[in-house]
C-alpha cells in the first residue's frame, strides 16, 4: 500500500467509527423519543372516556364512531405527545367547545344546584323518617308490651302458625 | 285504497272514543246507567277498529308500498319480512298507532271484567282510558298520519299528503330508505313493544285510582282490583328496560349496558315509582296505611309515562334515542298540563279523606320499613329526574349546554340502591305492627353471618374496592334472607304435612304465589345487582392496532388476530369479519368473530362484537370501525366484563317470578284479610264467598 | 298478629292552605319550564328581519373581530367545518365571491369554524385558498346565537345589523351568493 491508500483507510475507519457512535446515540435517543411519541390507544381513550362528543348527543368521546370524533381523539393524541396533562387537555376542550363536553356540569353558578340537590333530598328523607318516628313514639307510649322470654318459644310457634294461616288467606 | 281505509278507521276510532267520553260523562252526571253501558261498549269497539288500522299499516309495509311516506321511511327491499312487520313501531307515526292500539286493547280488556260491584267506578275508568286514547288518536290523525303519500303536482312539484291534490299522481319510489341498521336486532324488535306494554298498562291502575279519587271511594277497593294489572304492567316495563339494556350491550359496541341517557331515564322513572307503588299497596291492603302515598305514586307513575313519551318525541331534550322532532310536541304539552293539573286538583280535594286507618307503631315494623322503601325509591326518582331535566334548565337560564352524565348518577343513586338492597334483606323478616331490634335480630342473624363470611372471603381473595364490598354484602344478605324464607316455609310444610322438601317448595309457592313469586323476583334483583357490581367496579378495557399474528392482552386473556374476510350479504350489507383466537394461561378458549356491517341502503355502519360469555365474565371484542380495517392490520377494542351475565340471568328469573306472582289462583279471592274485617269500624262486614 | 292498640289520631290533619298553594306553584312552574323549553326547541334558526346580537370572532391568526364595529357594512357569516363534506362544495365559490367584493370595502366575509380541530381547519383553509378571516366558534357561542342546525349554513347581515337572508346548506353557484349579497347591499 502506498501512503495515500493508508490515509484513505484511516479516514474511512474514523468515519465508520463516528458513524457507529452516531447510530448508537440515535438508537438510544429513539428509545426516549418513542415513549413520548406514540401514546397508546388506551392512554388516549382514558382521557376521551371523560369527555363527551361536542356534536353528537350524549356520546362519550372514546366510543363515538364519527369522523369528527376520530379527529378529536387524534387531537388528544397530539396534545399528549406535546406533553399536556389530562387536566390541560380537558380544559382545552371546554374552552373550544363549551361545558357540554364534560361528563358533569362544572361546579359554578347555576350548576351548583345539581350538586346541592342530592344532599337536600337525603336530608329531606331523614326528616320524614324522623317526623314519623315522633308519631310512633307518641303512640307507642300507649302500647302494651307483650314480650316475655318464657313465652318466646311459644310465641315463635304461634307466629309460624299464624304466618301459615296468613299465607293461605293471602289475596293471591 | 288501503291507506284511505286505514285513515278512515283511525278517524272513526277517534270519534268513537270521544263518544265514549261524552256518553260516560252524561251517564255519570245524570245517573243513567244505559249511557254508561253505551260508553263501555264504545270503548270495547275501539280495539277491533284500531286492529284494522294496524293490519292496514302492516300490509302496506310488507307489500312495499313506498308511495306511502311511512313505508318509504322505515322499510327497504333488502329487509326480511319479519323486520318489515316490526317496522310498524320503527318510526314516529307507526309507533304512535301501536301505542294507541295497545291502549285500546287494555281499555277493552278492562271493560270486559265484571262490573256489577263497582258501577260507581266504571264511568271514570272509561273516561280516563278514553281520554288518553283520544289524545293519542288526535295526534295521529292531525299531526303524524302514517298513511300520507307522495304526489306529483301538475305544476311539477311534489307534495306529501293524505288525499290526492287535484290532478296529481302518486309517486312510487323504487325502494325505501330502510330501517336504521341499529334497529334490526332481535332485542330492538321486542324492546319497544315491551316498553309500550308497560307504559300503557299503567294507565289502568291510574284510571282506577282517579275513579276512586273522583267518586270519593277512598277505601282500598281500587287497589285490590288493579293488583294484577300493576304487577303485569311492572313486569312488562322491567322486561322492556332489561331488553333495551341487553340490546345496547350487544349491538352498540361500547361495552356498556346503561348510559343514563335522558330517554333511558324517561323509561326508568316510571319504573321507579311503579315499583314503589307495587310494594306500597300491600301496606294499604293489610293495614289501611299509605293511602295518600299510593294515590300519589300511581299519579306520578302515569304522569311520568306521559312525560317520558313527551320527552322522547318533542325534541325538548337531546338524546341519541329521540325520535325526529315533530309537531306533536305542543299537543303533548297540553295533554301533560291538563292531566297533571286535574290529577293534583282531585288529590288535594280528597286529601283529608285519604287519612290512614291506623298508625305505625314501631320503626322496625314492616310498615315503617315500607315507608323507608318508598322514600328510597322517591329519592332515586328525584335525583334521576333532576339530572335529566337540569340540562334543559341550564340551557334556558344560562344559555349554556351541559351534560349530566354517569358520574353524577352513579355517585348519587349508588348509595340509595344499596339502601334498597339492604331493605330487601331486612323487610321480609320484619313483623307487622310491633317489632324490636331483638325480634328482628333473632330472625336476621343467620343470613347476616352468611353475608359476613362472604365478605371476608372476598376480601381475602383480593377484592379491595369498598363500593363493591358493600354492594356484595347487602346483595348477599338479601339473597340469603330470601332463600331462608323459602327454607322456613318448606320446613314448616314438611313438618306439618310430611311432604318431602321439593313437593313442599312447589306447594308453598303454588299456594302463596304473590309472596313467593315476589321473593323470586327479589332474588332476580340480587342477580342483577351482582352483574352490575361486577361490570361497574371491575371492568377493564384495552385498544390497539395489530397485524395478523399479533395479539392484545387483557385480564389474563390473550386475543390474537388471525385473519379477516370481507364480503357482501344478501340483505344489503357489506360485512368485514375478523377471526380472533382467545387463550388464557396458554389454554386455547376458541375463536371470536367481531364484525363490521355496512348497510348500503342507509349508508350506515354497525359493529357487532365477538363475545365469549361465561358465568364469571364476558370477553368482549369489537372491530374499531373508524380505523382502517384490512387483512394487513386492524384496530380492536377488548373489554373484560366480570359477572355481567348475572344481569341477564336475573332478567330471565324476573320474568319467571313475575309470572308466578301474577298467575291467577284457582281458589276464589277472599274479600278482606280477617284482621281487617275485625278492625273495620263501619258495619260493613263482608262475608266470605 | 296484634299486640298493640291502635288509635285514630285525635285531630284529623287538614291539608294547610300554604301546602296546596305550594304544590300548585311547583307544578305550574314546572309546566312553564317545559313549555319554554318546547318553544325553544321548536324555534328554527334566526329569522330574517330579526336583529342579530353582536359577537366577537377570534381568528386563527389571533386577531379579534367585533361585529358591532362592522355596522354599515354587509357581513356574510359562513359556518363550516373540516369534517363537513357538503361544505367543500361551496368553499371555492365563497372565496371567489370574496375576491369580487373585497375591493369595494362594503362587504365583509367571516368564516366560523364550527366544532373543529385547528390542524384540520387550517388544512381545509389551505386546500381552498381561503383568504377572508376565519376563526373557531369558541364554546359554540356564535352558532348558538344563530341557532344553526348543522353545517354549512350562511347568514347575511345587512348594514343595520339585521338578518337580511340565510342559506341552509351549500350554495349551488357563485351567482346565488352574489345575488343574496347584492340584495342586502341595495336595501
Amino acid at each position: 500500500m502506498n501512503y495515500k491508500n493508508i490515509v484513505f483507510l484511516r479516514i474511512k475507519i474514523l468515519i465508520g467509527f463516528f458513524a457507529l457512535i452516531f447510530l448508537l446515540l440515535l438508537i438510544s435517543f429513539n428509545n426516549v423519543i418513542a415513549q413520548n411519541d406514540y401514546p397508546t390507544d388506551d392512554q388516549v381513550n382514558a382521557i376521551a372516556k371523560e369527555l363527551y362528543c361536542p356534536v353528537c348527543e350524549n356520546t362519550p368521546l372514546d366510543v363515538c364512531p364519527t369522523q369528527a370524533c376520530a379527529q378529536w381523539r387524534a387531537l388528544i393524541k397530539e396534545k399528549l405527545i406535546a406533553g399536556w396533562s389530562k387536566e390541560e387537555i380537558k380544559q382545552y376542550f371546554v374552552d373550544q367547545y363549551g361545558d357540554r363536553v364534560l361528563a358533569q356540569p362544572p361546579a359554578r353558578g347555576l350548576n351548583w344546584l345539581v350538586y346541592i340537590l342530592p344532599p337536600v333530598v337525603f336530608v329531606g328523607g331523614i326528616v320524614v323518617v324522623y317526623l314519623n318516628l315522633k308519631k310512633i313514639k307518641k303512640s307507642s307510649e300507649k302500647v302494651v308490651q307483650v314480650s316475655n322470654n318464657n313465652n318466646d318459644k311459644y310465641l315463635k310457634e304461634m307466629e309460624e302458625a299464624l304466618n301459615v294461616l296468613n299465607n293461605e288467606e293471602d289475596l293471591s | 285504497m288501503l291507506p284511505n281505509l286505514g285513515y278512515g278507521t283511525l278517524v272513526i276510532t277517534l270519534i268513537v272514543s270521544i263518544y265514549a267520553i261524552v256518553s260516560a260523562v252524561i251517564g255519570e252526571r245524570k245517573n243513567l246507567y244505559k249511557y254508561v253501558e253505551s260508553a263501555r261498549l264504545a270503548l270495547l269497539l275501539t280495539f277491533p277498529l284500531l286492529t284494522l288500522a294496524v293490519i292496514s299499516i302492516v300490509i302496506l309495509l310488507v307489500n312495499q308500498n313506498y308511495e306511502v311516506q311511512y313505508v318509504y321511511n322505515v322499510t327497504s327491499s333488502t329487509m326480511p319480512t319479519y323486520l318489515k312487520v316490526t317496522a310498524l313501531w320503527g318510526g314516529q307515526a307507526g309507533s304512535l298507532v301501536f301505542w294507541a292500539w295497545l291502549m285500546a286493547a287494555f281499555g277493552s280488556a278492562v271493560t270486559l271484567r265484571k262490573w256489577d260491584r263497582d258501577h260507581d267506578l266504571l264511568p271514570w275508568v272509561i273516561i280516563v282510558s278514553s281520554v288518553t286514547l283520544a289524545f293519542f288518536l288526535i295526534m295521529i290523525v292531525v299531526f303524524e298520519n302514517p298513511f300520507i303519500r307522495f304526489w306529483t303536482l301538475p305544476s311539477g312539484g311534489e307534495l306529501v299528503a293524505m288525499f290526492a291534490p287535484a290532478g296529481s299522481q302518486l309517486i312510487h319510489p323504487f325502494d325505501g330508505r330502510g330501517l336504521n341498521p341499529l334497529l334490526r336486532h332481535p332485542g330492538m324488535i321486542i324492546h319497544p313493544p315491551m316498553l309500550y306494554l308497560g307504559f300503557v298498562s299503567f294507565v289502568i291502575p291510574y284510571a282506577f285510582g282517579m275513579a276512586a279519587l273522583i267518586t270519593g271511594r277512598t277505601d282500598d277497593r281500587w287497589i285490590r282490583l288493579t293488583r294484577r294489572w300493576t304487577l303485569v304492567a311492572w313486569m312488562f316495563l322491567s322486561i322492556g328496560l332489561i331488553l333495551g339494556s341487553r340490546w345496547s350491550y350487544d349491538v352498540l359496541g361500547w361495552g356498556g349496558y346503561w348510559a343514563w341517557d335522558p330517554v333511558e331515564n324517561a323509561a326508568f322513572m316510571p319504573w321507579l315509582s311503579g315499583t314503589a307503588f307495587l310494594h306500597s299497596v300491600m301496606i294499604q291492603e293489610k293495614r289501611g296505611l299509605f293511602k295518600r302515598w299510593n294515590m300519589i305514586l300511581v299519579i306520578i307513575t302515569y304522569s311520568l309515562v306521559i312525560f317520558g313519551t313527551f320527552l322522547t318525541r318533542s325534541g325538548v331534550l337531546s338524546s341519541v334515542h329521540a325520535f325526529a322532532q315533530s309537531a306533536i310536541g305542543p299537543m303533548f304539552f297540553i295533554f301533560i298540563g291538563l292531566s297533571f293539573i286535574i290529577s293534583l286538583a282531585f288529590l288535594i280535594k280528597r286529601w283529608d279523606d285519604l287519612r290512614s286507618e291506623g298508625v305505625m307503631t314501631s320503626l322496625l315494623s314492616r310498615e315503617s320499613l315500607f315507608l323507608i322503601n318508598n322514600l328510597l325509591f322517591i329519592g332515586i326518582l328525584v335525583v334521576v329526574f333532576w339530572g335529566t331535566v337540569y340540562p334543559l334548565i341550564s340551557e334556558l337560564f344560562t344559555g349554556q349546554k351541559v351534560t349530566v352524565g354517569p358520574p353524577f348518577y352513579n355517585s348519587t343513586t349508588g348509595p340509595l340502591f344499596v339502601g334498597l338492597l339492604l331493605l330487601m334483606g331486612i323487610a321480609p323478616l320484619s313483623a307487622w305492627g310491633h317489632s324490636t331490634w331483638k325480634t328482628l335480630g333473632k330472625a336476621l342473624w343467620i343470613p347476616a353471618i352468611g353475608s359476613l363470611i362472604l365478605i371476608v372471603v372476598l376480601f381475602v381473595s383480593g377484592v379491595r374496592s369498598i363500593g363493591a364490598l358493600i354492594g356484595f354484602t347487602v346483595a348477599s344478605l338479601a339473597a340469603f334472607v330470601t332463600i331462608y324464607e323459602f327454607w322456613r316455609g318448606m320446613k314448616a310444610r314438611h313438618k306439618r304435612n310430611g311432604e318431602n322438601y321439593l313437593v313442599a317448595l312447589w306447594k308453598l309457592t303454588a299456594r302463596n304465589r304473590r309472596r313467593y313469586g315476589g321473593y323470586i323476583i327479589h332474588l332476580s334483583v340480587v342477580f342483577m345487582a351482582i352483574g352490575i357490581i361486577g361490570i361497574e367496579f371491575f371492568q377493564t378495557e384495552t385498544q390497539g392496532r395489530i397485524a395478523p399474528g399479533e395479539s392484545l392482552s387483557l385480564a389474563g386473556y390473550t386475543v390474537t388476530y388471525k385473519n379477516l374476510a370481507e364480503f357482501d350479504v344478501a340483505d344489503g350489507r357489506n360485512v368485514a369479519r375478523a377471526v380472533l383466537s382467545v387463550s388464557k394461561n396458554g389454554k386455547d378458549l376458541g375463536e371470536l368473530y367481531p364484525r363490521r356491517d355496512f348497510y348500503y341502503d342507509s349508508q350506515q355502519p354497525m359493529t357487532i362484537p365477538g363475545v365469549r360469555s361465561t358465568v364469571e365474565d364476558d370477553l368482549y371484542v369489537i372491530l374499531v370501525n373508524w380505523e382502517q380495517i384490512s387483512s394487513l392490520g386492524a384496530t380492536f377494542k377488548v373489554f373484560h366484563n366480570p359477572l355481567i351475565n348475572w344481569l341477564w340471568y336475573g332478567g330471565i328469573l324476573l320474568v319467571i317470578g313475575s309470572f308466578i306472582a301474577a298467575w291467577p289462583d284457582p281458589e276464589k279471592e277472599i274479600e278482606l284479610a280477617p284482621s281487617r274485617i275485625m278492625r273495620k269500624e263501619t258495619g260493613n262486614l263482608v262475608s266470605k264467598p | 298478629m296484634e299486640n298493640s292498640h291502635t288509635e285514630e289520631p285525635k285531630n284529623p290533619k287538614k291539608l294547610p292552605r300554604w301546602a296546596i298553594i305550594a304544590a300548585f306553584v311547583v307544578l305550574l312552574g314546572f309546566l312553564a319550564l317545559m313549555g319554554w323549553g318546547l318553544k325553544n326547541a321548536q324555534q328554527g334558526p334566526v329569522q330574517e328581519g330579526q336583529k342579530v346580537p353582536p359577537f366577537e370572532l377570534t381568528t386563527f391568526d389571533g386577531s379579534k373581530i367585533k361585529t358591532e364595529d362592522l355596522l354599515g357594512k354587509v357581513v356574510v357569516i359562513n359556518f363550516w367545518a373540516s369534517w363537513c363534506k357538503p361544505c367543500e362544495q361551496e368553499a371555492s365559490e365563497l372565496e371567489e365571491a370574496w375576491q369580487y367584493y373585497k375591493d369595494s370595502g362594503e362587504v365583509v366575509f367571516l368564516g366560523v369554524d364550527y366544532v373543529d380541530t385547528e390542524t384540520e381547519a387550517m388544512g381545509y383553509l389551505e386546500k381552498f385558498n381561503i383568504t377572508y378571516p376565519n376563526g373557531p366558534d369558541l364554546r359554540t357561542a356564535i352558532s348558538q346565537i344563530f341557532r344553526i342546525s348543522g353545517v354549512p349554513e350562511t347568514y347575511i347581515i345587512d348594514r343595520n345589523g339585521k338578518l337580511a337572508s340565510r342559506k341552509i346548506g351549500p350554495f349551488v353557484s357563485i351567482s346565488e351568493i352574489t345575488s343574496m349579497i347584492d340584495s342586502a347591499l341595495n336595501q
